[in-house]
């Protein structure tokens, strides 16, 4: 077995500091290009506005994850619970009743989902892609392909409360991060959370240690669920404005930051410190692009980027037989070029089987 | 060794029974295959019974039977002694009578950490309901290093289950097994497709659950190890108990001889 492990591999391994190091570096970067604005506070409190429905999806669906499976239905609950929200405040004057409504509709998505995965057996990819689909349709049936515009929302107290701001601080930034570390304790200090990750990783181990694997599953769509329709209502109430496809640009974007932050997409690997930081990152690059004077259309190339970057990273760290797979085949590949180059042969078509040491390079 | 842990959560084992398990004449057919017909088996306090026999001849219906996962056709199972409800009867209720199966293979989550490995299904927790993490790391280091001899291998609560070797797999589930008490321990072939060494480990830690005052049903292919760390021997062919030997009884070279010439009668009885 290998010796103790050496201090610096330790640091690594502490959750989410290659992830927070990427976010610090990628301020900086903003910090030195565009000093006027990332110096001042006001930047940050706008990141704080936007990125915490983001945040609280992608810290939600990280737990999903956790246990082997996906959610893809959720873009259809910020629609469904929106549509709800608004047409208590809009059309029966009672956003009480709205928000109460709204996190029972994702909770019952959710619901729905988890008995459509772990009792039917359905894959969760097709299941929810299949709710997606109808909860999406339905919204529009419902809402009438209307839209709702509500700037009489300002006047009540559950939008004080929502999306209202503690001096200059909004206050769904406090609510995400409470998310945050809410769903951090329950990943990491609960029965629960240990249970999703023994399914995830092997559900045959977990059946055997003693866990319900179906109605753990199921209690994993019940929290997505809610907390999409959480994330519904702080976005429809900070825009004051419901439309019936909001939540459409929401899916790939949370993924993102799901594996950007080092959650494995294999399952019973998942950091929640992790995706806190990726859902900034991916909530600053477009902000911070445009600051420092790029052009808008760079955006999701730089986030393409920054992504493979995090993905390579967390499987080198994580996966030391793999970083030293790779190792090995470079350097079996640089020998091999060596000594091709040394013997004065021309390079053969298809690879160089003649200088290959046998130990890599072949593919 | 030391594999004396203090029970968290079990009783102190009622005193003044013979047999941790007791079938009388039970009988399991599949459809028309008869998998186990009027089967007598014991295993004693403390006592390593070793069970052989070629694939087919039923040494996994029984522990299945044993560890509650299959019912029985006929037949009656007693626990310490006491006749068990066969309606009833269940992996979970084997397991709350304290009878641990360490299955083949899968026995861990590979990306968790041991202290998770060890405690899984019966957390330790707060009055609030959250894991006492420091606890259970605590515990669990003290078991690596007392109970299954991990000193020095860089092997800490925290290295995941993929650091560690085959044989140190099994270890790891047989701890488990010993920690919360079990008074039975079933080792489905659990030296299945390692290396010697790795193999000489396990056998360490199956004379370990002895040592321990646990009893164990240990399923073997190879005659060798399990010649050598069973108190008996029970020889199942076609579903029926075919020979029984305590320890001492019968050589290895015989075993062997035996167990070959049971293997040929197949052969031939199939032409």
């Amino acid at each position: 077995m290998a010796g103790a492990e050496p201090t610096w591999r330790r640091l690594l391994r502490l959750e989410g500091l290659p992830i927070l190091a990427v976010l610090a570096a990628l301020v900086a970067t903003f910090m030195a290009a565009a000093p006027e604005v990332f110096l001042g506070y006001r930047i940050y409190m706008s990141f704080l506005t936007t990125v915490p429905p983001l945040l609280v999806l992608a810290v939600a669906l990280t737990l999903v994850i956790a246990a082997g499976e996906i959610d893809l239905s959720f873009p259809s609950v910020i629609a469904l619970s929106g549509w709800v929200l608004a047409y208590c405040t809009h059309v029966l004057g009672s956003p009480w009743l709205g928000l109460f409504l709204a996190l029972g509709a994702g909770a019952l998505v959710g619901f729905v989902n988890g008995l459509l995965i772990a009792r039917v057996g359905i894959p969760s990819i097709i299941a929810t892609l299949a709710t997606q689909f109808l909860w999406g349709g339905l919204t529009t049936v419902f809402s009438q392909g209307l839209s709702y515009s509500m700037g009489e929302v300002e006047g009540y107290a559950v939008w004080h409360l929502m999306v209202g701001r503690l001096g200059p601080v909004p206050v769904q930034a406090l609510w995400a991060l409470g998310v945050a570390a809410v769903l951090w304790l329950v990943l990491n200090r609960r029965r629960f959370g240990e249970h999703l990750l023994f399914i995830g990783d092997n559900a045959r181990v977990a059946e055997v240690v003693g866990v319900n694997v179906a109605r753990e599953k199921t209690r994993a769509f019940v929290l997505m669920g809610l907390m999409a329709a959480f994330a519904s209502v702080l976005l429809t109430l900070e825009n004051r404005s419901f439309f019936n496809t909001q939540g459409g640009g929401y899916l790939l974007e949370v993924m993102a930051a799901v594996f950007i932050g080092g959650t494995s997409v294999f399952g019973g690997q998942a950091s929640v410190i992790g995706t806190v930081a990726g859902s900034f990152i991916i909530g600053m690059v477009e902000a911070g692009l445009v600051a420092t004077g790029l052009q808008g259309f760079w955006v999701r190339a730089v986030v393409g980027v920054v992504f493979l970057a995090a993905v390579i990273g967390h499987l080198l760290i994580e996966e030391p037989e793999r970083r030293a797979a790779l190792a090995r085949a470079l350097r079996g590949r640089l020998e091999g070029a060596r000594r091709r180059l040394s013997r004065g042969f021309p390079i053969p078509p298809g690879g160089g089987v003649h200088a290959s040491n046998g130990k890599g390079g072949k593919r | 060794m030391n594999l004396q842990e203090p029970a968290p959560a079990g009783q102190a084992a009622p005193q003044g029974w013979r047999h941790v398990v007791r079938l009388d004449q039970v009988d399991m057919t599949f459809g028309k295959v008869q998998a186990l017909s009027q089967v007598d088996f014991r295993v004693g306090r403390n006592e390593i019974v070793g069970l052989l026999g070629d694939n087919g001849a039923g040494k996994s219906t029984l522990i299945k039977i044993v560890s509650g996962v299959l019912r029985p056709t006929a037949g009656s199972i007693w626990v310490r002694d006491r006749p068990v409800d066969l309606d009833h009867y269940s992996a979970r209720m084997a397991h709350e009578l304290r009878i641990e199966t360490v299955h083949q293979g899968q026995t861990l989550g590979e990306k968790q950490p041991l202290w998770r490995n060890l405690f899984v299904g019966r957390q330790i927790v707060g009055r609030l309901g959250f894991i006492d993490v420091d606890e259970e790391k605590r515990i669990a280091d003290r078991l690596l290093r007392q109970a299954i001899g991990f000193r020095g291998e860089g092997i800490t609560a925290d290295s995941t289950a993929r650091d560690l070797s085959g044989g140190e797999r099994q270890g790891i589930a047989i701890a488990r097994a010993m920690y919360f008490e079990a008074d039975l321990i079933v080792l489905d072939e659990p030296t299945t497709a390692l290396a010697v060494n790795e193999v000489r480990k396990v056998l360490a830690f199956i004379e370990g659950v002895k040592a321990g005052g646990h009893a164990c049903i240990y399923i073997e292919h190879n005659l060798a190890n399990v010649h050598e760390v069973a108190d008996r021997l029970l020889i199942l062919d076609r579903g029926r108990v075919v020979g029984e030997f305590a320890r001492g009884e019968i050589s290895l070279a015989d075993l062997t001889a035996r167990m070959i010439a049971l293997h040929e009668g197949h052969a031939h009885g199939r032409r």
